[in-house]
């Protein structure tokens, strides 16, 4: 069974093709990274996937199941994930909001959900987090609480989206290092996407790289190489290995670390809630 | 105090509002739209004093228009509903038109200020049941929308991604918030809404880090400062509204010095 299958998939947004006759496959039980340039649709294809985003052409299975919205065997982490107006609530709150907060009439947080919770917390060592205030969490200990909730639902394929973001290098291993141990316990597929390689390349089992409209699929060693990279990045691109490191890049300028950069400037614009042309 | 009727009556018309109002608010200070419940009221302001206009009863036409003038803000989404500028011009735009009908309606100068600040020793039998009918049933919609509700006010991608209509959930919320704001204006005005519907639930979200406790919490205060501004009122003869405002203001800002005290 394939976790995520994308079949010669076109994605239009804004008169743009995000993708165009993309087409791959995620087996089941992997961790890929999901990579490429701001706006090359690492974001819409996830949101592709939850059936968030229509697709103008071609097939999109998730666990050999066409999507659905709501779909309860993916778990998401979004990368706006908003919050600031919550931010005195507990963590646990927060995320039993998420755990019953899916279907109308009024839901008791009964003795089986709270298994659930607590089941959801555990895997991500964040059950002793979750007694203290949202706002009082650093931003790793916010995103493992966050990731919990992507368990809920005991999902079979993990969409995360950058969760690295804004992280410092030590909370980036410790996030990494959680949803290798995800895949290892739960045996389940992920997705998760990063500006940067180096953080991931010793825990993902395959890369999916994304640009120009196009997705590539493979390991590390055979996508991240320059002649498939300066097709996906439409520019002349380097790749350059040291000590199990790589740096991609183009001409002087290391591509990656630039992609991240812009981010972090233009984060305070991305707080919107404007669907499709802020993150795509 | 209570072998008054009118005092019985006041009593029981401020406690149904004000329980709604507390828990209600709750919710609208959560997702951050009290500047749109704000603007209800004034809406209400217009449907009211137009209804007088046309015969009918201000109630109805206050209920009337921040009820659809509710759904109309959820359906706009997010676009509207966050946007200062355009709630701000529809608010004065309301108000305006509410002192145009008053014009043309000559007789409501004391109309004019029951309604602006509220007249709670004015309500009558009917008048409190009609408030009770509709804060029971408002409070029955909101409990069953209250989980999707809670979900797209803290993480509203995530719960669009796991199915939550956002759009119906934010139109039926801000309808229940239209009902809420109806029954307020009839104890403190179209005015000084903020006072029981925002007040006590920013309070709330001070003292308290859970939601169940911070809602009940809410309903508590706003009962508490509306039962408190009506006893004060009946020994000093001055407005209730200016002492339902006075606690409230009072109770909000040491919330505020409680939460720089705690952390």
């Amino acid at each position: 069974m394939s976790a995520l299958r994308f079949e010669d998939v076109t994605i239009r947004l804004g008169g743009r093709d995000i993708l165009s006759a993309a087409s791959f496959v995620v087996e089941d039980g992997e961790f890929i990274g999901v990579l490429g340039a701001n706006g090359s649709g690492k974001t819409t294809l996830m949101r592709a996937a939850l059936g968030l985003t229509p697709i103008a052409s071609g097939a999109i299975s998730v666990l050999d199941q066409p999507v659905t919205r709501g779909n309860s065997s993916i778990g998401y982490m979004p990368q706006n994930r908003g919050l600031a107006t919550g931010a005195r609530l507990t963590g646990y709150d927060i995320v039993a909001s998420a755990a019953i907060g899916a279907r109308f009439g009024f839901a008791r947080l009964d003795k089986a959900k709270r298994r659930e919770i607590d089941w959801a917390l555990d895997h991500v060592d964040a059950r002793a987090l979750a007694r203290r205030s949202i706002g009082e969490l650093s931003g790793g200990e916010r995103q493992r609480l966050l990731l919990s909730q992507a368990l809920l639902g005991r999902p079979r394929l993990l969409l995360l989206d950058e969760p690295l973001i804004s992280l410092d290098p030590a909370y980036q291993k410790s996030v990494v290092d959680i949803a290798r141990r995800l895949r290892d316990e739960l045996r389940i597929a992920i997705l998760f996407s990063a500006h940067e390689l180096n953080p991931l390349v010793n825990a993902i089992d395959r890369v999916l790289y994304l640009g120009a409209g196009a997705a590539v699929i493979g390991p590390v060693d055979e996508v991240v190489t320059g002649p498939v990279l300066s097709r996906l990045y439409g520019a002349e691109i380097e790749v350059v290995r040291v000590k199990g490191r790589v740096f991609v890049m183009a001409g002087d300028v290391e591509v990656e670390r630039d992609a991240h950069r812009h981010e972090g400037h233009d984060r305070g614009d991305v707080q919107s809630h404007d669907h499709g042309a802020a993150h795509v | 105090m209570f072998e008054y009727d009118f005092m019985r009556t006041a009593f029981a018309a401020s406690g149904v509002a004000a329980i709604l109002a507390g828990i209600v608010g709750f919710f609208l200070v959560l997702r951050g739209q009290t500047f749109a419940g704000h603007a209800l009221s004034h809406v209400g302001f217009t449907g009211a004093t137009g209804a007088a206009l046309f015969g009918l009863s201000p109630f109805v036409g206050l209920v009337g228009f921040t009820v659809v003038t509710g759904i109309g803000m959820g359906l706009f989404g997010e676009k509207l509903a966050e946007r200062d500028v355009a709630i701000g011009m529809m608010l004065s735009l309301a108000l305006g038109l509410g002192l145009l009908f008053l014009h043309f309606y000559t007789s409501a100068a004391t109309q004019a200020t029951a309604l602006l600040f509220g007249n709670v020793l004015g309500v009558d039998d009917s008048a409190l049941l009609n408030l009770v009918v509709l804060a029971l049933a408002s409070l029955a919609a909101l409990a069953v929308i209250v989980r999707p509700l809670i979900f797209a006010s803290l993480q509203a991608e995530l719960a669009e991604a796991r199915g939550v209509p956002l759009r119906f959930v934010s139109a039926a919320f801000l309808a229940i918030v239209g009902v809420a704001v109806a029954e307020c204006a009839q104890i403190v005005g179209v005015l000084l809404v903020f006072t029981l519907m925002v007040g006590p639930a920013a309070a709330a979200q001070n003292f308290s880090r859970r939601l169940p406790a911070g809602v009940a919490l809410a309903a508590g205060l706003a009962l508490l400062e509306a039962w408190g501004g009506l006893t004060l009122a009946f020994y000093s003869d001055w407005p209730t509204s200016f002492w339902i405002t006075a606690l409230s203001g009072l109770v909000y800002f040491a919330s505020l010095a409680a939460r720089r005290l705690t952390g």
